[in-house]
């Protein structure tokens, strides 16, 4: 470390996290926050399409009569909570805490299990009981490709977050360790903040217009 | 920097994390009164969106600042430029999209 001329002095870096301390770590995790710029830009692309063909509904189901306020709530809610519970497991990384890391990171994908459930109970509730499958309007097919990314995203979360619990177990709380369970979080985090503008753009705009 | 060099840590306390706990209440009552606006009340549709949009983008800020920490690291703007390069973007392709294909703006 000595020898890189981005590596800081001894004394500062001991203030920082453990993630924060190599410049590997640094590195991998600005590299993540471009990552997650460009998923930006990929949400961005599905959130533009979708709400061009928001009103394309080819005389099917529209968003008015499929969308129903309590399922979206819940899901909603057990979303934000497990970003909360995300946070604590952070919180725990920076205590060195491994119980408290673990067991907020188990908290959190189980609630991100709970979240799967609850969309794929609403994707089939339209698909099969409503008659609203993807391929019944452009409207739906926007839907089920932007809630269908999102939900990707949150299943591959959960396998990622899963790797990582194992990780920490076997190895505890290092340099390496520290800096893989902090960008998992940055990226459950980041998976909030779309499911956030999901609910505004999809769900509150599809019942209010 | 070998990938797994272990570091000896040691445990420390500190107190009630208010950050997390107050960041979960702002984002929950921020949902409730979205949901709010949009359904409780009957303000012309352009108001109702504009608002809930402006809470939302609020709600996301609260998860950047409150539990991803944007502005830590070492060299934080350069994380900073970058999510400020995406979300220009994002909003160029949204709003142009819009614009272009839906005359909604």
């Amino acid at each position: 470390m000595t020898d890189s001329t981005l590596s800081l002095h001894e004394k500062d870096q001991s203030k920082l996290p453990l993630e924060y301390r190599t410049e590997e770590g640094n590195l991998r995790i600005v590299g993540f926050w471009i990552f997650l710029a460009a998923e930006l830009v990929l949400f961005g692309t599905l959130f533009g399409s979708y709400l061009v063909l928001q009103s394309h509904t080819a005389g099917g189901p529209g968003p008015h009569d499929l969308f129903e306020i309590g399922p979206v709530m819940a899901e909603t809610i057990v979303l934000l909570v497990s970003s909360f519970t995300c946070g604590l497991s952070t919180l725990e990384l920076r205590r060195h805490n491994k119980k408290g890391l673990i067991g907020w990171l188990i908290v959190t994908i189980l609630l991100g299990l709970v979240f799967l459930g609850l969309e794929i109970n609403e994707f089939y509730t339209y698909a099969v009981n409503e008659g609203a499958p993807i391929s019944r309007s452009a409207f739906l097919s926007g839907f089920f490709v932007l809630l269908g990314t999102h939900g990707a995203h949150v299943t591959l979360g959960i396998v990622w977050i899963f790797g990582i619990l194992l990780q920490l177990g076997k190895r505890g709380i290092t340099a390496v360790t520290a800096r893989k369970a902090f960008i998992t979080g940055l990226y459950w985090h980041f998976l909030d903040v779309v499911w956030i503008f999901i609910f505004t753009a999809v769900y509150l705009t599809g019942l209010v217009m | 920097m070998s990938e797994n060099q272990s570091h000896t840590v040691k445990r420390q306390r500190y107190g009630f994390p208010w950050k997390q706990v107050i960041g979960l209440f702002l984002s929950l009552a921020l949902t409730f009164l979205a949901l709010w606006i949009a359904i409780g009340l009957s303000l012309p549709v352009n108001a109702t969106l504009t608002i809930i949009v402006g809470l939302a983008i609020f709600q996301a800020f609260i998860q950047l600042f409150m539990f991803m920490h944007v502005t830590e690291g070492t060299e934080p703007v350069h994380q900073l430029l970058g999510i400020l390069f995406g979300l220009f973007v994002t909003f160029a392709v949204v709003a142009g999209t819009l614009w272009i294909l839906a005359y909604a703006l």
